[in-house]
């Protein structure tokens, strides 16, 4: 006993070459992987650990050793770097975190081991795994003639099928997609690059077309340069086309929508040139998962929002990205598959319905003097919420008062609902007095304060309705006091500053178009 | 080295040259043949038809009756097609394939795949080829074989190996969800798929005894025993009923 001890303290104390103590990484990679893994990947390594049954995308199955983000060829298996970057950065849009910093270099490398562990092919030599040579961007990515390029390919491969013409992910095949799991599997929203799996600068999404995403419907593209269909030069050409669908920057989140005052009546259409011309602002949307029955897929990721007032109306425009015009028939299927696979808490078995669209949007009944408002989520019994609700059929508005989730009670005053709906986006404008009579119930929007304001959503075609649905937190809205008649400007500065404001407007209006005229076909 | 050495060197270099340079063997290393029918029971299920409105290209080849789904297909004489018979064990351990003659073709024509069951040897080259001219991806899904996923935007042919056996590697087109096509990969050339008359064929096995596997993509498996020697032919019935 001691003599093996002994034998072990040599061992130890004269380090061999690493190669011949593998299992030194995969041991202590197993630890790492049983504290922060395995309740999403499995004690197996199956991806169905406790938390996966809510899950869409599931956690990677690591027996079948299918990755998606590789720099290997289609079907090859990932390199370890490959390995560590979807775990150092995560999978954006889906439950996988990014791990750096909060694992050590080493504690990453040693999970890399393990996981490789799962699948007997890491261990197969026969097995080759080359990283594909992917040549560096080519400069002017995005002048008109570039995208035009990008387009045309985009179009005759043939990316519509599943993506869409404008590349939302509502094209024909999008309703029977499946991974190789069999689970449903959404086509890419091309106008989201922030939550690519693989990341979504332009390379990116070049590194993605080159090796496609393995265990998913996304093939690889690599083999039409080799059968000259396309060249390198071309595929890039499409994926910086395909980034110029989302904005350059993912969009940040800021807390206060500015409404300007505008000098004509405000816009009751959402397709007014005027909305080309003011601010949009983000506001992510989450599941809801505080009541029953908890929603643990929301299919709206998040509201493009926009106002303006001209001293007695706001317009507000909601608009974001949904692949369907629910209720439809065509994907009725999707939403049954969806339903049986993120596992709900209320007792029924899922099943599809013809649900609608719906937007709320939600105020306090009055403006707050301080940080007090109702509850985020509806308010309560006692302290209830101001709220629009739209919805895609009846294509309706109404307002009324929300009680908590389950409780809604109809006012008589509805503000006026305009929705459009083009290529998997609904773009819908509110617009509502900014006095009203029922000064108890309706929210009075004055000019000047911080108008606390939040978002729900819900896709129909995804099984949403009640509390299933996607909400953001509460944000604010501040209608802009036109200019104090009080202050004096000197005509001359004022034409100046209007001169200046013109070009601004003009050259944005014409950079628009030029990008507007790559994308919009 | 001496000059027996010598000699003998060169012996061995001859015979190994000549080893080498022999055409590729015959498919058959024996001459005993296992045949049979592969009947269907019951009430024959009606497959659903494909709407292919999405590609008229597709749509315009099946002038006489619309495409119906491929899982169960039923012969005019009762029996069943697009079943994959093969020998699953009883070869000696001794037996070497034959090098593969050339490539499998599979061909995706009218949004189907022709055919719909076959079969293919390890290390055999598989050409899949796009008659239709519009844009289809072919992934194949085996556990024993790593995957592929590839896109066909026109008129070409890609070419795939696969490195292990495996029955049956499913294919797929996901950008026609109805596109589904079965693939039986061995280490040896014995197989056989059941045809419009039912029918299968397996030729130039060594004597033994095999076990036989029919395997359709609906009613699962079922296996026989046969024993064969010389150049005899026996006889091997499957029966699947439906479900
Ligand atoms: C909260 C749940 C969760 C936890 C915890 C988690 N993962 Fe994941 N992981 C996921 C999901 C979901 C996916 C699949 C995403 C997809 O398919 O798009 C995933 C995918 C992956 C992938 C596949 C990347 C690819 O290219 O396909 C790897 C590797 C991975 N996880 C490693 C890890 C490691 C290592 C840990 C622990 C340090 C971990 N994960 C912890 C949810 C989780
Ligand atoms: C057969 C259907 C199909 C076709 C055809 C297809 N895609 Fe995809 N694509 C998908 C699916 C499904 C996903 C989502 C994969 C996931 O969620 O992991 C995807 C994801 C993507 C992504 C996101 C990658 C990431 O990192 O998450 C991009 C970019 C993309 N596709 C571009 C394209 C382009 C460009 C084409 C045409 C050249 C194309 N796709 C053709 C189905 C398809």
């Amino acid at each position: 006993m001691i003599g093996a001890l002994l034998g072990l303290g040599i061992v130890l104390r004269f380090p061999l070459p690493p190669s011949l103590f593998p299992m030194q990484d995969t041991t202590r990679g197993k630890t790492v992987y049983v504290k922060w893994c395995a309740g999403c990947h499995g004690d197996g390594g199956a991806g169905d650990g406790p938390a996966a049954a809510h899950m869409l995308p599931r956690p990677r199955n690591f027996t079948g050793a299918l990755y998606k983000i590789r720099t290997t060829a289609s079907g090859q298996l990932p390199t370890d770097a490959d390995l560590m970057r979807a775990i150092d950065e995560g999978l954006p849009g889906t439950a996988m975190p990014a791990w750096k910093g909060r694992l050590s270099d080493g504690e990453r490398r040693d999970v890399v081991a393990y996981i490789k562990t799962f699948s007997s092919f890491f261990a197969d030599t026969s097995q080759h795994v080359a990283a594909l040579k992917f040549s560096s961007e080519p400069g002017g990515a995005t002048g008109a003639a570039a995208l035009d390029t990008g387009r045309q390919f985009y179009d005759s491969i043939g990316c519509r099928k599943c993506h869409g013409d404008q590349g939302r992910g509502d094209g024909p095949s999008a309703p029977t997609l499946k991974d190789d799991a069999g689970f449903p599997i959404f086509a890419a929203d091309l106008h989201q690059s922030w939550r690519f799996r693989g990341g979504g600068s332009a390379a990116d999404i070049y590194h993605r077309l080159r090796t496609g995403l393995d265990g998913t419907p996304m093939p690889w593209f690599s083999d039409l340069i080799d059968q000259k269909f396309l060249t390198d030069e071309q595929l890039w050409r499409l994926a910086q086309y395909v980034r110029s669908l989302s904005p350059p920057e993912a969009p940040e989140v800021r807390d206060v929508i500015h409404a300007p005052q505008i000098t004509r009546t405000v816009p009751a259409s959402p397709d007014d040139s005027v909305w080309g011309r003011v601010s949009r602002y983000w506001f992510p949307l989450v599941g809801q998962v505080v009541r029953k029955a908890r929603w643990f897929a929301p299919a709206v990721t998040g509201v493009w929002v926009q106002a303006v007032h001209d001293g007695h109306t706001l317009a507000l425009r909601v608009s974001w990205d949904d692949r369907t015009q629910s209720p439809d028939s065509a994907w009725l299927g999707f939403e049954q598959r969806v339903l049986e696979t993120v596992a709900g808490d209320d007792s029924a078995p899922p099943k599809a319905e013809p649900w609608p669209d719906q937007l709320a949007v939600q105020f306090p009944r009055h403006i707050p003097d301080g940080m007090e408002r109702p509850y985020f989520l509806m308010g309560s019994e006692t302290d209830p919420v101001y709220q629009w609700r739209w919805t895609s059929r009846p294509r309706k508005s109404v307002a009324g008062l929300a009680r908590g989730i389950e409780r809604f009670d109809t006012l008589s005053g509805a503000p006026a609902g305009q929705a459009s709906f083009d290529h998997g986006e609904w773009r819908l404008v509110f617009t509502r007095a900014l006095a009203t009579p029922d000064t108890a119930n309706e929210v009075q929007l004055e000019a000047g304060r911080a108008i606390p304001v939040a978002f729900f959503g819900w896709d129909g075609s995804s099984g949403e309705h009640g509390s299933r649905m996607a909400v953001s937190t509460w944000y604010f809205l501040a209608l802009d006091r036109p200019t104090p008649p009080g202050v004096f400007i000197s005509p001359v500065l004022a034409m100046l500053v209007t001169l200046g404001l013109g070009l601004v407007v003009v050259r944005r209006a014409r950079r628009r178009g030029t990008a507007g005229a790559g994308r919009r076909r | 080295m001496g000059k027996l050495g010598v000699v003998a060197a060169t012996g061995v270099a001859m015979l190994t040259l000549a080893g080498w340079m022999r055409p590729p063997l015959p498919a058959a290393q024996g001459g005993a043949t296992i045949s049979g029918k592969v009947k269907f029971t019951g009430a024959k299920p009606a497959m659903p038809k494909i709407d292919m409105s999405e590609e008229p290209k597709c749509k315009a080849k099946y002038t006489a009756a619309p495409p119906t789904d491929e899982a169960v297909v039923v012969n005019a004489n009762g029996t069943l097609d697009n079943v994959f018979v093969y020998v699953k064990s009883g070869l000696p351990a001794s037996y070497k394939a034959p090098a593969p003659a050339g490539p499998v073709t599979l061909d995706q024509d009218g949004c189907r795949y022709h055919p719909h069951v076959f079969g293919i040897l390890v290390g055999q080259a598989l050409a899949i080829k796009n008659s239709d001219g519009i844009l289809h991806n072919i992934k194949a899904k085996g556990t024993k074989n790593r995957p592929f996923n590839i896109s066909q935007p026109t008129t070409m042919t890609s070419e795939r190996t696969f490195t292990a056996p495996e029955v049956m590697v499913p294919l797929e087109c996901n950008v026609h969800g109805w596109m589904h096509a079965w693939l039986g990969v061995l280490p040896h050339p014995f197989f056989s798929v059941s045809g419009s008359d039912g029918s299968f064929t397996i030729k130039g096995l060594p004597p033994g005894t095999y076990t036989v596997e029919a395997w359709h993509e609906k009613y699962g498996a079922q296996t026989a025993t046969v024993t064969v020697a010389g150049s005899e032919t026996k006889t091997a019935d499957f029966s699947f009923a439906a479900k």
